[in-house]
Parts: structure tokens; sequence; C-alpha cells
């Protein structure tokens, strides 16, 4: 079953990582455009509407990428980790059932009026359609993110033999849901997708800007993103800090292995970088700053933090963590740097300098390489846990035979390459097509096109 | 098979009521995403501006549709986790073509009109390939699934009927739709495609029919076994009625001022719902035909009660905005306008 077991890893980790990309930024772009739209209404100025009709094109591919793969992860547990649902089910279904309920019909159904009900209904309905939208996305990712949390740190339940096998049985739900790590997750997801959508629509405003672009729509976007961006980044450093003493208290390990301290020590370093060997469990070429860790997470400078070696056989593989965690505080720093100086030149001289602009066009998919390495340290940071504690991942897999999710991972990737190849070209496609064009917010979706051809 | 009169009040009813919604989802599913992935299958080579207004007809509503899908895997997963893991353990590579076609659909229809130009036709092909794999997959899962997994050679035939008639059910509804959402030649072609799929329907239905009853012992009782099931009997026969109905219809539509353009599509929901009640009844109260059944594969009550309580308040609520999301997007679908 090994094989079956590394197969289905690498599918659910291709799933899930394809998948983070798209909500990552369609949650946070649509309370973008409910507040493009909230500035139209108040003002009046149509300068607000084109920065929402470019957007709003941008968001319905982003939508339709995060659907699509979204409803791929709600068959994967079935298919290949039955034995999670057969130990917990009695948890994660009703959460995953809520998330439907309250979330899926929501979004998708004002989706549509959102997109094509412009003209069909009030402004008013119009503008309550993007906030359902908007509000939809963020109670999916509430509930998931619960989901999520209770794996890492569970609690609300109680384990009880039925037949040979040992299930959770709900005790509390309050407690499963606003589990103790569940509140830190959570904004620091709604933050990372805050941020991920602010440097896209700085980075393809810019990229507008540089082809030449005169019109004031993207203009005002690229300032309303980098604003939001250079208040979002602080915000998410304290959270991330929070964040990371909460698994300090509940998953030791998760944290041991990120800061590569393979022995429980006082006075530990900060290693800012290095290579983990886990042969000899030491650090080659460390480069530290002194206490600087201990300082950190427990605020002493000869704080003692826990070492792997408190956890034989029973903690994460330190590569990836080390490694995930330092690119996701690299690309952090990197996004306060520039969205401050963005903001220094917009309050300076009302614009950005062009070596900005080309800066921010090659920051607009860094919200993907923070978010993804900082999923990739928490996820691979619960294994070799499933649930903590309570079952391991080896425990769930399928019984399908490899060759099946060979198969199956073979069309996935397939389709993840050819369609995040398509999405981003796509992207810079429709950002040329709205310089090209006078009034660009206003043509080209299918409806009007119709409308055209029937004139 | 569990003994019933052993259950206590809740474990009893709640998995009964489970059973319900999850059939409730599925069937509404089967309606709503059938009618927008037989669209896609029927896209024409040669207009690109009727690939176009067909689109236009299913843009708005098609993700809530999928979300039905959803909802109704989300019930087996979470009211009969045992049954959704011994399920899609039989059905790992149907569900893996299922997916893709899911996948290439949903995001040909933002592609194909945001994409450059020379793209668009590529988009539009992959828009009916994925619908085409969706349904012939569905259509073969639930072969699969009526023969209780079987690994026969007969079994993965039956099967193949199966993503026929699926195949033709989806198109019917689809074409209905178009009569419905669309005028002039489109219409006329969409009726013509009509009755041509329920033709094809009617004919995998009957072979489904009564290929059913003979490789199962148990569906042959259901259906044979005592003189009272004579009742049952109307649902084959209100079947054929709606069948000629729609028939007579569509050999003229479309008629002045579009009298009745809705009679198709209701006649095609009609069958689908009678069809969907014969499978449940041959089935109940089995949600794995012949090896497990509802009480075996539910989830403890106390998570069933947390869930139940949400799909009391949630569930009218969404069957109300999406009644309001088709009345926003009422009539022709060319009339749709951004402003």
């Amino acid at each position: 079953m090994l094989e079956t077991l590394m197969l289905s890893r690498i599918q659910f980790a291709a799933n899930i990582s394809f998948h983070i990309l798209f909500p990552s930024i369609s949650i946070a772009l649509c309370w973008f455009l409910f507040y493009f739209k909230v500035r139209y209404n108040r003002s009046g100025d149509e300068v607000w509407m084109r920065a929402y009709r470019f957007w709003v094109k941008v968001f319905a591919l982003t939508f339709a990428l995060g659907v699509v793969s979204g409803i791929t992860m709600s068959f994967q547990f079935g298919t290949n980790w039955p034995g999670y649902m057969e130990t917990v089910g009695n948890i994660a279904g009703p959460l995953l059932g809520y998330e439907v309920l309250t979330a899926f019909f929501l979004e998708a159904t004002f989706l549509g009026i959102m997109l094509f009900g412009i003209n069909k209904v009030s402004n008013r309905v119009h503008t309550l359609a993007t906030f359902l939208v908007a509000f939809g996305t963020s109670m999916s990712a509430f509930w998931i993110i619960a989901l999520n949390s209770w794996m890492q740190t569970p609690t609300g339940f109680e384990m009880r033999l039925v037949g040979d096998t040992m299930k959770a049985f709900p005790l509390d739900w309050w407690a499963i849901i606003f589990n103790p790590s569940m509140p830190y997750r959570l904004a620091h997801m709604l933050i990372a997708s805050g941020l991920t959508a602010a440097f896209l629509i700085a980075g393809i405003s810019a990229y507008r800007i540089l082809k030449d672009d005169h019109k004031p729509a993207p203009r005002l976007a690229l300032k309303n993103a980098t604003i939001a961006a250079a208040f979002l980044i602080p915000l998410q450093i304290f959270l991330g800090d929070m964040h990371g003493l909460n698994t300090l208290h509940h998953q030791p390990a998760k944290i041991a292995a990120m800061e590569a301290v393979w022995h429980t020590e006082k006075n530990v370093p900060l290693v800012l970088f290095a290579i983990p060997d886990k042969e000899t469990q030491s650090n080659k070429y460390a480069i530290q700053i002194p206490n600087m860790a201990s300082i950190i997470l427990t605020h002493t400078s000869d704080g003692e933090l826990k070492g792997l070696n408190e956890f034989p056989d029973a903690h994460p593989p330190v590569g990836p963590l080390f490694y995930g965690f330092r690119i996701m505080v690299g690309v952090g720093m990197l996004m306060l740097l520039v969205s401050w100086i963005g903001c220094w030149q917009i309050y300076r001289r009302n614009e950005i300098s062009p070596l900005m602009l080309k800066v921010f066009v090659g920051m607009t998919f860094s919200g993907w390489i923070a978010t993804l390495a900082g999923w990739y340290v928490t996820e691979i940071g619960r294994q070799p846990w499933l649930v903590t504690g309570v079952l391991k991942t080896v425990d769930a897999v399928t019984t399908t035979p490899a060759s099946n999710v060979g198969t199956s991972l073979a069309i996935y990737l397939t389709l993840y390459v050819v369609l995040l190849i398509a999405y981003i070209r796509t992207l810079f496609v429709m950002a040329r097509k709205a310089v090209l064009v006078d009034r660009p917010e206003e043509i080209d979706t299918l409806q009007e096109k119709l409308v055209e051809e029937n004139l | 098979m569990t003994d019933i009169s052993t259950l206590s009040g809740e474990a009893f009813w709640l998995p009964v009521i489970f059973i319900g919604l999850m059939g409730l989802a599925f069937f509404i599913y089967a309606i709503l995403d059938g009618y927008d992935l037989g669209v896609g299958i029927l896209l024409p080579k040669d207009s690109e501006a009727q690939r176009d207004t067909m689109i236009a007809s299913i843009g708005p509503f098609w993700d809530a549709n999928e979300t039905w899908l959803v909802l109704g895997i989300g019930i087996l997963l979470i009211a009969f986790p045992l049954a959704h893991s011994m399920i899609l353990l039989n059905l790992y590579l149907p569900v893996t073509v299922m997916l893709a076609g899911l996948i290439l659909r949903g995001v040909a229809f933002d592609f194909r009109a945001k994409a450059p130009e020379d793209h668009k036709e590529l988009w539009d092909r992959t828009f009916q390939v994925g619908s085409l794999l969706a349904t012939l997959a569905q259509g073969y899962m639930l072969g699969l699934f009526v023969m209780g997994f079987e690994d026969t050679l007969a079994a993965h035939l039956f099967a193949a009927l199966s993503a026929i008639c699926v195949t033709a059910g989806y198109t019917f509804i689809g074409a209905a739709w178009l009569v419905m959402k669309t005028e002039g030649d489109l219409q006329k072609r969409a009726a013509w495609w009509a009755r041509r799929c329920a033709w094809l329907m009617l004919l995998g239905i009957v072979a489904v029919s009564i290929v059913n009853p003979l490789v199962s012992d148990i569906i042959f009782d259901k259906w044979f076994g005592t003189p009272l099931v004579i009742i049952l009997w109307v649902i084959p026969v209100f079947c054929f009625v709606l069948f000629f109905i729609a028939d007579r219809y569509l050999r003229r539509a479309p008629y002045p001022n579009d009298f009745g353009c809705w009679i198709p599509f209701a006649s095609a929901a009609m069958i689908f719902l009678l069809s969907f009640i014969g499978l449940a009844y041959s089935f109940y109260p089995y949600v794995v035909p012949n090896k497990l059944d509802i009480w075996q594969a539910a989830s403890a009550p106390e998570s069933l009660m947390f869930i139940l309580y949400g799909v009391i308040v949630v569930l009218p609520t969404i069957l109300g905005y999406t009644f309001f999301s088709y009345k926003v997007f009422h009539g022709k679908a060319t009339q749709l306008k951004y402003y």
C-alpha cells in the first residue's frame, strides 16, 4: 500500500495546492469589488465602475477555477482517504455540510446576478449581490478553516469503539468549531488572501500602465491595492507571530521542525539560513542570530524550546518546513518593502515610478508563493498525523490499486498545468485588451457581444 | 439488513430523512446540471452565434446548478460515510473522468470569452467534450451502482447502456431548455434535437426497465411480487404519456406567440422525476445495493441532528434565492444584457 499512499498524498497535495490558488485570490478580490461598488454608489464617479467592470471579469475566471478544483477536493475524501471519513466523519461531515449550505449556494447563485444581472436588477440589489458573494466566499473559508484547524488541534469530541474501529463523536460543537488554533489560522488566511488579491490587482494594473494605458481606472486600482497591502502586511506579520506562539503551545514538534531545533535547549538562536541535516541532527552552514528564536517564541532571551529529540519517530520532516517557513517570511518581508515604497511614492508624487511599476508586475503572484509555502508548513507540519493524536495519515488511505491513483494523478496534473498556464496568460491578455480598447471596461462579456450582434 | 424494530426513534428516522434529502439533491442536480450539460453536448460546429446564445442561456445558472452535486455527495459523506467510501472506492476511475469533464466544462465557460480570439473555437470544443465526458461518466456510474458494483462484463455493458441513456436524457432536457429560452432558427433546431433525444431516451428507459428486474431478484419482486403493486404501474404509463405530449408538441414547434414553450422542459423534468421515483423505490432502503442499508451506513445521531437544524433553516432559503435568480433571468436568453 506504500505506493498508493505516496501517490494519494501527492495527488491530494497537487489538488489542494492548485485549488488554494484561486480562493486565495477570490475571497479578498470580491471584497475589493464590493468596495469599488460602494465607492461608485457614494460618489457616482464612473472610474470606480470601470475598475469594477475589469476586475469582476478576473473574479469570474478565478472563481470558476476555484469552483471546479473545489469539487474535485470534495470527492478526494471518499476516493483516496476513506479512513478519514470513517474515523472522524461525525465531525468533518457536518462542518463540510455547513460550508455547502451556507456558502456554496449563496456565492454560486448571487454570482450569476453579480456578473450578468447588472441591468436586470436595481443597483441596490446588484450591490447586495456583490456583498453576498463576498460574504459567501468568506463563510466558505470560515468552515473549511474550522475543519482544518480541528485536524491540527482537535477538541470537543471523544473516541468510542464502534464495532472494531475507534470513531470520533462530537461532544461540544462550539469547542469543535472554535478550537484553539482556529481563530489564528482563519485570521492569518483571510489576511493572506487580502495580500494575494492586493498584489494581483497592483501587478496587473502596473502592467497596464507600463503598456501605455492612459486611463484613470488602472491608476486608481493600483493606488488602492498598494495602500491596502501596506496596511495588511504589518497586521499579517503580527498575526503570524501570534499564530506561531499558538502552534508552539499546541504543536511543539511543528515549531521545532520549522526552526530546525534538533535538541531541546535554552538561548536558541534564530537560524536565518542553513541546510538542516537529518543524519547528523544538526544544521550546516548556519547563519544565525543568537537568542533570537527564544526571544520571538518565548519572549525571554533564555527561553527553552523543545527540540525534535522529544518526538522520536513522530515529528514532521524538517526540510520542507524549514525552507517553506523561510520562503513565506521572505516573501512577506519583500511585500512590506515594496508596498511601503509604493505608498511613499504615491504620497510624495501621487504616482508610482516606472521602476516600481516593474517591481509590482514582478510581484503579481507573490501572494501565491507565500500562501502555498505557509500551507505547506502547516500541513506537512501535522504529519505523521492526519488528525493530531487521533488518526495517522497512513491509516486513512484507500485500498484502491496504485495504478488507479497513478492514472488519476496523471490526468489531474496534466489538467492543472494546462489550466494554470491558460489562467496566467488570460489575465495578461485581458490586461492588454483593456489597454487597446477605448472604454475597455464596458465590452467583451459574452452577453454584450450577443447584444451587439443582435442590434 | 438492519432489523428496524431494534432501532430507537432518532436512530430510525434520521437516516430516512437524510436519504430523502440526498435523493432530493441528486434529483435537482439531474434536472439543473442535466440541462446545462445537455446544452454543452449539443453545441453545434457550424454556428458561432448559436453557440454564444446557447452558452449565454446557461451562463448565470451553471455554477449554482453544479453545487447540487456537491450537496448530494456532501450528504452521502455526512450522513452515510461508510457508503460514501464504498461507493467511491468502486467508482474511482469514472469519478476521475467525471471530475475532469466538469473541470473542463467549467473553465471553458470563462476562457472562451476572455482568452485570445483565435482560441475561442478550441475552448468551445473543450466545453463540449467536457460536458460529454461528465455526462457519460455519470451514466456509467449510475449503471455500475444499479448492478451493485459487480465487476462482470454484463455489468459493464449495462453501465454503458446507462451512460447512453443518461446522455440522451441530459441532451433531451438541454434541448427542451433551449426551446424555452431561445427563439428563431436556434429554437427550431432545438425542437428537432429535443425530439430525437426524447426518442433515444425513451428507448434507453425501456431497455433499463427490462434489464433491471431480470438481473436482480429483489427488484423483480418489488415490481412484480405482489398484486398490490399494480398501482406502481402508474409510473411507466405516465412516463409514456409525457413522452407523447412532448413529441406531439415538438413536432410542430415553435408555435405562434411561443405558445407553451415550457411544455417540453416540464415534460422532461417530470420524466426525470418518475424515473427517479422508480429507481428510489427499487433500492430503498439500500444505499449500496444489496450490501449496505441506510441504518448500517448512517453517522451518529448527534452529528445528523446538528446538520439537520442547519438544513431546516438553510434549504428553504437556498430554494428561495434560486427561485429569485431564475426570476431575474426569465425570458429569452438573447435578451440578456450587461446594461
